[in-house]
């Protein structure tokens, strides 16, 4: 009787001690988690920056004013372009 | 010490009755006291405990994006800081004031001018960029404190600054798209109850009190490439021809979606702060006008659906003037005997008047309604408005007169572009959209389709040798249109100001954009719709159709231009 109890007893303590353990296992891995959300929002927000830094680079004013002043291009005269059929391409 | 061994104790009588008695009523008082905490208590210490350990913390969600059709950001909303102060209790030395006045980017004299206005709370500066604000905070001045807001930025600027319009404190829609659509994009935070340890971490979620709603983004049908460019155009004309004001819009003949609406004088939305009330007004949407000579053609198409006459049918316009009661007509040039036809071509008062006169009131108010007009064209936009058409039954001769060359009715841009597509297509009046659609749809039929084809074929002559509107045209591309040219009123009296307009669509084979433009109060000397807009109308037309890849219907050298010299015809 005395032997089952000392079994028992091992096994109790055994158990408690592993709760304790997964249980600041679990805590331990969800502030890793809540890290890496606040990254994620962190990195939403960065990308909503670049969408317009992006967005204020790509003005079709800054874009036209680039293509005529830099780069001395011209829209082509309705004689020089040439339409091709769907079917030809 | 033997003595006391020896000699029994005697103690008082009363001691330890005294002594239990005492330590019974502690312990009664332990147990009232413990009772009272358990029962009475309760609450208010577990809410002291749970605060040492939990915290209900908020789940930001942020406003959606607005996108144009190819999902180009149009507005976008970023954290920033707003940097303010308690001015009673900021305590500072010079130095510190100098770091903060150069981190603001702000004159010393400014900020201690803000600081010594008084009041109990004070915005120093907003919006900042959230690296100023940590620069700020590692200042660490007393009573200068920062807090998270959202800005809405708008990458395009006054381009398309009516149809976003912007939003105000927390984020919140206040004009144009922004309010109307403020359901769909609002976001609205959540909160969560969780568990924090020593260090200020979350270690466990207990329970989502409210789930964040992250606001959903908007798809607009705007195409910004054709916005930008009928931007330009407008402005360019409304600034050479010294007007008011002027409005443009493109649609899709297929599925009604507006391509491009642009408006001219703008803001702009990201530093609105001077911008005037005036400025913001989605004219093309929330301003009505009369529209004159491009509301012929439904007259016109009234009179062809009643079978009365016919496009070769023979009007006399002699003498180019026409009296009704103590009311008379003009013609601004004599032109003696037109066909129906040329009545449009030539933009003729007088014959359209006489064509509407044979006409029932209520043939020719069916079909205006059938077209549109008189009723809002539903955009969904704030504001939007229908202009007037009165019933049939109120009509005098006169009015059925004016109203067939488009005075004593008033329309808005929106209204009178989409009132085109049924002309454009086969006689059906087609739903316009701001908002991004799959696929065609299906109109409602206004007119028979033969009709449709006719008054097209009318349309298409007004940009011919002999039309109004020579100016309309596009090299490469069979296009259509009606030229109007509208005293405007004030009051209950004509003036002698002008809205110049122009509607038309193209390619005249398969027709594909609507687009119509209304320059108010040109006055750098011509007022004439073919002359003012018509011009806009074919610089804006050609490219967004190449810009597009619309297949050509006609060879490049179809432009045939009058010599300067040569008078081109139009009415008022």
């Amino acid at each position: 009787m005395m032997r089952v109890n000392l079994v028992l007893l091992t096994v109790l303590i055994a158990c408690a001690l592993s709760l304790v353990t997964s249980r600041h296992q679990a805590r331990k891995l969800f502030i890793d988690l809540e890290h890496e959300a606040a990254q994620t929002r962190a990195y939403d927000v960065e990308y909503g920056q670049l969408q317009i830094e992006q967005s204020t680079w790509a003005m079709p004013a800054r874009v036209e004013r680039v293509a005529r002043e830099q780069l001395r291009m011209q829209l082509p005269t309705p004689d020089r372009v040439e339409m091709l059929d769907e079917g030809t391409r | 010490m033997r003595a006391t061994a020896s000699t029994p104790l005697r103690l008082p009588p009363l001691r330890a009755p005294v002594v239990f008695g005492s330590l019974l009523v502690l312990l009664v008082v332990l147990i009232v006291r413990s009772l009272y905490l358990q029962r009475f208590d309760h609450d208010f210490l577990q809410e002291q405990g749970s605060s040492r350990y939990s915290r209900a913390i908020e789940v930001p969600a942020h406003r959606g994006r607005i996108v144009d059709r190819y999902g180009e950001p149009l507005a976008i909303s970023t954290p920033v800081k707003a940097i303010w102060a308690w001015p009673d209790k900021v305590e500072a030395t010079p130095g510190e004031m100098k770091a903060l006045a150069d981190a603001l980017e702000m004159p010393s004299a400014s900020l201690s001018q803000k600081l010594a206005s008084g009041g109990d709370f004070v915005y120093l500066k907003r919006p900042v960029a959230p690296d100023v604000a940590d620069r700020i905070a590692a200042l660490r001045i007393a009573g200068v404190h920062d807090e998270t807001e959202y800005w809405r930025y708008y990458p395009s600027g006054e381009v398309m600054s009516q149809i976003l319009g912007f939003t105000g404190d927390h984020d919140i829609g206040q004009e144009g798209m922004e309010l109307a659509q403020q359901s769909w994009l609002g976001g609205r935070p959540g909160t969560r109850r969780v568990i924090i340890n020593r260090r200020g971490d979350v270690v466990e979620d207990v329970a989502s009190i409210r789930a964040p709603q992250e606001g959903r983004d908007l798809a607009l049908a705007v195409d910004s490439r054709l916005q930008y460019l009928a931007f330009r155009e407008l402005r360019a004309a409304v600034e050479a021809n010294k007007a008011k004001a002027g409005a443009l819009i493109m649609l899709d003949v297929k599925t009604g979606e507006i391509l491009a609406l642009a408006n001219w004088p703008a803001y702009n939305p990201n530093s609105r702060t001077r911008a005037a009330r005036d400025r913001m007004r989605n004219r093309a949407l929330t301003d009505t006008f009369e529209p004159g000579s491009t509301l012929k053609p439904f007259t016109i198409a009234a009179a062809l659906e009643s079978g009365r006459v016919t496009p070769t049918s023979i009007v006399d316009t002699s003498p180019g003037t026409l009296t009704i009661g103590s009311a008379t007509i003009h013609d601004a040039h004599r032109e003696g005997f037109l066909t129906v036809e040329q009545v449009i071509q030539k933009s003729s008062n007088v014959g359209a008047a006489k064509i509407a006169l044979s006409l029932p009131a209520s043939a020719m108010w069916q079909t205006l309604s059938d077209s549109g007009f008189g009723a809002p064209p539903r955009t969904g936009f704030p504001g939007e408005v229908g202009g007037r058409l009165r019933p049939a039954k109120s009509w005098k001769p006169i009015e059925q007169a004016t109203i067939a060359y488009g005075h004593g009715v008033s329309v808005n841009l929106v209204q009178l572009a989409r009132a085109y597509t049924v002309f454009a297509t086969d006689g059906e009046l087609k739903p316009v959209s701001l908002l991004k659609l799959d696929g065609p749809v299906a109109g409602r039929p206004a007119i028979a389709p033969e009709t449709a084809r006719e008054v097209r074929r009318m349309l298409e002559m007004v940009v011919g040798p002999g039309g109004t509107a020579p100016k309309a045209q596009v090299a490469g591309y069979r296009v259509a249109g009606k030229t109007g040219t509208a005293h405007k009123l004030e009051g209950r009296a004509y003036t002698d100001k002008y809205v110049s307009s122009f509607v038309g669509f193209a390619p005249v084979s398969n027709p594909r954009l609507i687009v119509a433009v209304m320059i108010d109060e040109p006055s750098a000397g011509q007022y004439y719709g073919g002359s003012i807009a018509a011009p806009v109308f074919s610089a804006v037309m050609g490219t967004a159709l190449r810009m597009l890849g619309v297949p050509t219907d006609a060879p490049v050298s179809n432009v045939v231009l009058p010599p300067d010299s040569a008078e081109i015809g139009e009415e008022t």
